[in-house]
């Protein structure tokens, strides 16, 4: 069995072989494989005898279930109008250069992905933004550079 | 218009040491469930997730239905766009949404209660965890046969539509239900269920805790009691309060604006923006403009074109594009209103989308699409300047 084959084995035998299991199993691969891949999409379908395209249209509905390859950690920044008031722009546009990507992106060296999310819930601390689960509010463009850059030394 | 002045109340983030949130359930369970939602229904408590349903009729109902197996499950889809009091509650007092997730299971008859939380909420998720398993071994030691599981969203605005929940519970594309069947009917996993707010459950152990009397004193005969408020945008204090319903929109500008606020937006992103020549005769409340609690001031500095542009963006990308008025709809609302400010279509176009509005309110499968009229017309008919030019 690959890694991904016995990570989905060991998460069906946790949350359950059956479809109500769906969700906490495909967010346990992505906690730990960042994305959904077909391989892990198809090893899901067979433990929990579901269709592969059952999985794929449950997968694909959801933001944080991503379909398409991750970098090791991913930055969102909250883009919804009380961090937009709060300045979001412009921190997109620094972690945009220091990556050297644009929104969506991978950097070269596979460390982030930069995404933006819809209203994360801290609007009376924006502007706002998660790396991975964590969160960070009230950040400024030097504040979230010095984060990133903390995650990057953590990431081999 | 009956009203209240501004009064700030402290009984959600409260803490009782005499009578905390397990010596609640303990104190409640001796109660017969009929007289429980007698008190329910009593306190005039409304949903406080933005519906605002009356909450003892629903556990009521539930309770008619005839099922061996039911469930209590908590709303933490907290999406709302300027709503963040639920993150706070789950935060600071989640053993009081635990406890009125168990008064509820008791009085329905559900032996498992499920919290569906935001995956913007992980980084709580374990703390979280840990309360509920400590919970839990209180309920065991209590011998209560109810028991409290967690479950976690995907990133998904929709999944706070309550069948949109259930589906996503059931591993399903959150796209919400055809109505009826109702959740007290049929919810998750097709069995009678309660679904309820973050906020509406801790009010429910707190009505046991001190009884109808003292919760019904507050507020206003349609919107009994208080609630809580999450005040962001051009404010100096930002932040979570729990007040009073019933009050002029007045004088909440006057305590929380900064002196120049030209509109508030109540309610959210689906929710109404009124703007300042109305402050005076608008009460929050189920008789004035009801909210989930966001209260989001701009400014004269803020373009309420912008403001616009971000609620039809965000309502783009949200829409689970199941029924086409609220997928087809959203797109074309934006469209046309870049169309307009660009000058590729004339004034009048904004009342051909407010048309579509009106349409996709009567059209819309869920509350999401319905919903989108409500900022539009609101803030094209009060700004209409600033959608043009």
């Amino acid at each position: 069995m690959t890694n991904t084959e016995v990570l989905i084995h060991d998460l069906v035998e946790k949350h359950g072989k059956n479809r109500n299991a769906l969700m906490p199993v495909l967010q346990g691969v992505v906690a730990c494989e960042k994305f959904l891949s077909e391989e892990a999409m198809v090893a899901v379908a067979r433990e929990l005898d579901l269709s592969a395209a059952d999985v794929y249209g449950t997968a694909s509905f959801y933001t944080f279930l991503d379909t398409k390859p991750r970098g090791k950690n991913i930055i969102r920044v909250c883009k919804t109008i009380s961090c937009h008031m709060q300045g979001k722009e412009a921190i997109i546009k620094a972690i945009e250069s220091h990556l050297m990507v644009k929104t969506g992106e991978t950097s070269p060296d596979k460390k982030f992905t930069l995404l933006t999310a819809n209203c994360l819930g801290w609007c009376h601390k924006g502007p706002v933004m998660l790396i991975n689960d964590e969160v960070f509010p009230s950040i400024t463009s030097e504040k979230a550079i010095e984060i990133i850059e903390e995650f990057a030394k953590k990431t081999i | 218009m009956e009203q209240k002045p501004l009064k700030k109340i402290d009984i959600i983030f409260g803490w009782d040491d005499k009578c905390t949130p397990i010596q609640v359930v303990e104190k409640t369970i001796k109660k017969t469930a009929e007289n429980i939602i007698l008190d329910m229904i009593d306190s005039g408590l409304k949903g406080r997730g933005g519906a605002g349903f009356p909450t003892g009729l629903k556990w009521k109902f539930c309770r008619n239905e005839d099922s061996d197996i039911k469930y209590v499950i908590c709303n933490a889809d907290e999406g709302e766009p300027g709503t963040f009091k639920d993150r706070e509650i789950l935060d600071k007092v989640p053993e009081k949404i635990f406890a009125g997730m168990t008064i509820c299971g008791y009085v329905i008859g559900a032996r498992e209660g499920y919290i569906y939380i935001r995956g913007e909420y992980n980084f709580m998720l374990k703390t979280l965890q840990q309360k509920i398993d400590l919970f839990n071994q209180q309920l065991h030691d209590l011998k209560v046969d109810f028991r409290v599981y967690l479950r976690s969203g995907s990133g998904a605005y929709v999944c706070g539509e309550e069948s949109a929940l259930f589906e996503s519970m059931e591993g399903k594309r959150g796209e919400p239900r055809n109505k009826p069947p109702y959740p007290t009917v049929a919810g998750y996993n097709s069995k009678p269920t309660v679904i309820n707010n973050v906020e509406t459950l801790v009010y429910t152990s707190e009505i046991c805790r001190m009884g109808p009397e003292q919760f019904k004193a507050l507020g206003t005969s349609d919107s009994r009691g208080s609630k809580v408020f999450s005040v962001s945008g051009d404010t100096p204090i930002a932040g979570i309060y729990e007040l009073e319903l019933g009050m002029p929109l007045k004088d909440f500008v006057e305590e929380f604006g900064d002196g120049d606020s030209k509109a508030i937006q109540v309610g959210g992103a689906s929710g109404h923006c009124v703007p300042r020549k109305k402050f005076n005769d608008t009460i929050i409340g189920f008789e004035g403009i009801p909210t989930g609690g966001s209260m989001m001031i701009f400014n004269s500095s803020r373009s309420m074109y912008n403001v616009l542009h971000d609620y039809l963006e965000f309502f783009t990308e949200e829409s689970c594009g199941q029924c086409t008025p609220c997928r087809i709809g959203c797109q074309q609302l934006l469209k046309g209103i870049e169309a307009v400010k660009k000058g590729e279509r004339p004034p009048t176009y904004l009342d051909d989308l407010k048309r579509l509005t009106a349409t996709m309110k009567i059209a819309a499968k869920c509350g999401l699409g319905q919903s989108v009229a409500n900022p539009f017309t609101s803030i094209v008919d009060n700004f209409r300047e600033e959608i043009i030019y």
